[in-house]
């Protein structure tokens, strides 16, 4: 199999920093906090350049949907040896509510319009862990999907993939092209190299908005409220002998 | 069930925690969330940020989980260096023809600083391998530059920088070791002291004296390792700086060939100097990376220990007193970077600048650490928190690559002589 793979990157809070609720209950605070490439999207872009490496695909082209900062996180993907970059221009509110049914829309026209053989996501982002995106755009493809990845291997025009599964480990052979989500064991991201970042520079990123792609980004869902967990409580002391009614204890 | 499905969630998640991978693997201050008065990021290009990242991603995942063992057990890192040598860092201000990443002295200190949040120790010596590597680069013939430079960009070898001998420290240019021309080799005779990575490094860049007394008597020839007459005192036990042996290199006849001579006869001491320019600003961002580090942790502290009732963050003494190390490492900070700018562009001032900048940061940045050490309070004093070795690891920046006091001596000879 040669050609094209897609990697969907997105930029997320950085996993390290400690999220607050805005005051209003509406959302996260975003501003000035720390931002980088969604774990699993790390993972995904390094399977894709691992695949490229090993001369099975030709060019790998990494996606980001968002504001003017998403193109930091395409920078990183294209360090990290991926051909070049789409940026997805999507601001404000419009940005706010974007969500999983909106990127897979947007993933399927690109994989169209790009002719691509295979679309490589993480298996969730690890701010809203919806784990819906590469499973819809499957879905809106008609392709077939290879989801919770430990494992991909090219085998002709079919892909095995391992999947990590509740009751163990699923192997599954699937046809190309296909959509593959990444989980954790998949691989070890690779470190950007100093002389990867500078040639990251020269690489192109190309723009386009949603529209362009014939894309209706208006969403589905309207979030009411965040609030953060409830504070944990005490615990309750259990007597000797025979435990109580657990419906009645607390966490 | 609402007690069920939190549980299960974090378990979803939790089980990637729980495995040892590289993302979930190190909750350390090094990886925290930074706060923002004191963040290296501000000020920088997005391409230097970039390679703040990286350095910092190193730095965290692959460093700072052994700190504390490397200095314990006095450990040098070499797969650890060589994995860092990988990404571009073993010749960072190197150029690319002999394999360096041909980046700029504050893309340099940038790398350092981040990468000292990891181990100020380690990336110290890394700091000095970039220099003896760029010397050779810079004042090196294309023969030299080519056998030399890739092996030392790539840390397939590494180097060390001897200056320094029992009888002159400060007073580097009255240095003993001679060469004497014998042909087409010089004879080296004389003793090297506290040599950064003696013993167990590949390529010695030494200066030592073919012609008469002072500055322009000295000559700067590379010698390598398993040269008959290269030989190696006891490894000396430090207070910090325990990732990398510290020897003395003794040369007891020790042919070298002419060809290894980096320059001309005469010009060793200028090489040196030279070096030791950004070699002072690497030490300077070594000490900025480490404040950095204790600041956070200093802060992380201040909000979990308790006394008298509240967090000791609601103290006010000890907000001030952290406001002031904050003040201070940026500071310095500024210093370090200006210095490296004026050093790239070759400003007349670089010189200075270089000395205050290496001054400044080490000096205030020893206080700084020495200050969150005070803050952890008793266990400030225990090996099982990161700041004592931060304190320790610091503290020869003081001394090393010109002491503070010759320091002062450069920026007053800038002041008061008549041409100025």
């Amino acid at each position: 199999m040669s050609g094209r793979v897609l990697v969907g990157v997105k930029r997320v809070i950085d996993y390290a920093v400690k999220i607050r609720v805005k005051p209003d209950n509406s959302s996260v605070v975003t501003d000035g906090v720390k931002h980088s490439m969604n774990p699993f999207c790390e993972i995904a872009v390094e399977e894709a350049v691992k695949m490229k490496e090993k001369k099975l695909i030709k060019e790998v082209v990494a996606v980001s949907c968002g504001p003017q900062q998403a193109q930091e996180t395409i920078r990183t993907a294209l360090a990290m040896g991926a051909d070049r970059g789409i940026h997805v221009e999507v601001t404000g509110k419009d940005y706010e509510t974007l969500g999983p049914l909106q990127i897979s829309k947007i993933m399927a026209a690109l994989a169209k319009k790009e002719e691509a053989q295979l679309i490589i996501l993480g298996k969730q982002a690890i701010d809203d862990d919806c784990n819906q995106t590469g499973q819809m755009t499957a879905a809106l493809l008609d392709w077939p999907q290879g989801t919770f990845a430990s494992e991909v291997s090219l085998e002709g025009d079919k892909i095995k993939v391992v999947r990590e599964v509740d009751g163990g480990l699923e192997t599954i052979k699937i046809n190309v092209p296909a959509v593959i989500t990444a989980d954790l064991r998949l691989n070890t991201p690779r470190y950007a190299t100093l002389p990867n970042i500078m040639k990251a520079k020269k690489k192109k990123i190309a723009n386009m908005k949603p529209a362009d792609l014939g894309v209706d980004i208006t969403s589905r869902l309207e979030v009411l409220r965040v609030d953060e967990p409830p504070q944990r409580q005490a615990g309750v002391k259990e007597h000797k002998h025979g435990a109580r009614n657990l419906a009645e204890g607390t966490l | 069930m609402a007690t069920v499905r939190p549980l299960g969630r974090i378990a979803r998640v939790g089980s990637s925690i729980c495995r040892n991978h590289r993302f979930f693997l190190n909750r350390s201050p090094q990886r925290r969330g930074i706060a923002s008065c004191v963040d290296p990021a501000h000020g920088l290009t997005d391409e230097q940020r970039e390679f703040q990242k990286v350095a910092f991603d190193f730095a965290a995942n692959e460093m700072a989980p052994h700190m504390a063992e490397w200095d314990q057990k006095e450990f040098f890192p070499v797969e650890t260096m060589q994995k860092a040598a990988q990404l571009g860092f073993g010749g960072i201000y190197v150029q690319p023809d002999v394999g360096g990443s041909g980046l700029s002295r504050l893309d340099t200190s940038v790398i350092f600083e981040a990468l000292s949040t990891g181990c100020v120790s380690t990336t110290a010596y890394i700091s000095i391998h970039n220099m003896c590597a760029w010397m050779i680069d810079t004042f090196g013939n294309t023969e030299q530059r080519e056998k030399f430079c890739p092996e030392l960009c790539s840390m397939e070898k590494f180097a060390s920088y001897c200056l320094t001998e029992p009888g002159s420290g400060s007073d580097a240019a009255s240095l003993l070791t001679t060469a004497q021309l014998k042909g087409d080799h010089y004879i080296l005779n004389g003793s090297k002291a506290f040599i950064s990575g003696g013993g167990d490094t590949d390529v010695y860049v030494v200066m030592c004296r073919t012609g008469g007394k002072g500055p322009k008597g000295i000559s700067c020839l590379v010698v390598e390792k398993g040269t008959p007459g290269l030989n190696f005192g006891k490894k000396e036990k430090k207070m910090g700086w325990n990732s990398q042996p510290t020897r003395a290199v003794i040369f007891e006849d020790c042919a070298v060939p002419v060809t290894n001579r980096l320059g001309e006869e005469g010009q060793g001491f200028n090489i040196a100097m030279k070096g030791l320019n950004g070699g002072r600003i690497n030490i300077a961002s070594c000490s900025l990376g480490a404040a950095h580090a204790s600041v956070q942790l200093a802060r992380d502290h201040l909000l979990v220990r308790k006394q008298f009732g509240e967090t000791l963050s609601n103290n006010q003494f000890l907000q001030f007193k952290l406001a002031e190390m904050a003040t201070k490492l940026v500071a310095s900070r500024l210093l370090v970077r200006e210095a490296a700018t004026a050093l790239q562009e070759n400003r007349p001032d670089a010189v200075s600048l270089c000395s205050m900048a290496k001054l400044f940061a080490t000096d205030e940045c020893f206080n700084i650490c020495n200050q969150a050490l005070q803050m952890h309070g008793g266990y400030g004093y225990l090996k099982d928190y990161a700041v004592q070795q931060f304190v320790r690891d610091i503290r020869v920046h003081q001394i090393l690559e010109g002491t503070n006091e010759v320091m002062r001596m450069i920026i007053s000879r800038n002041l008061l002589t008549e041409s100025s």
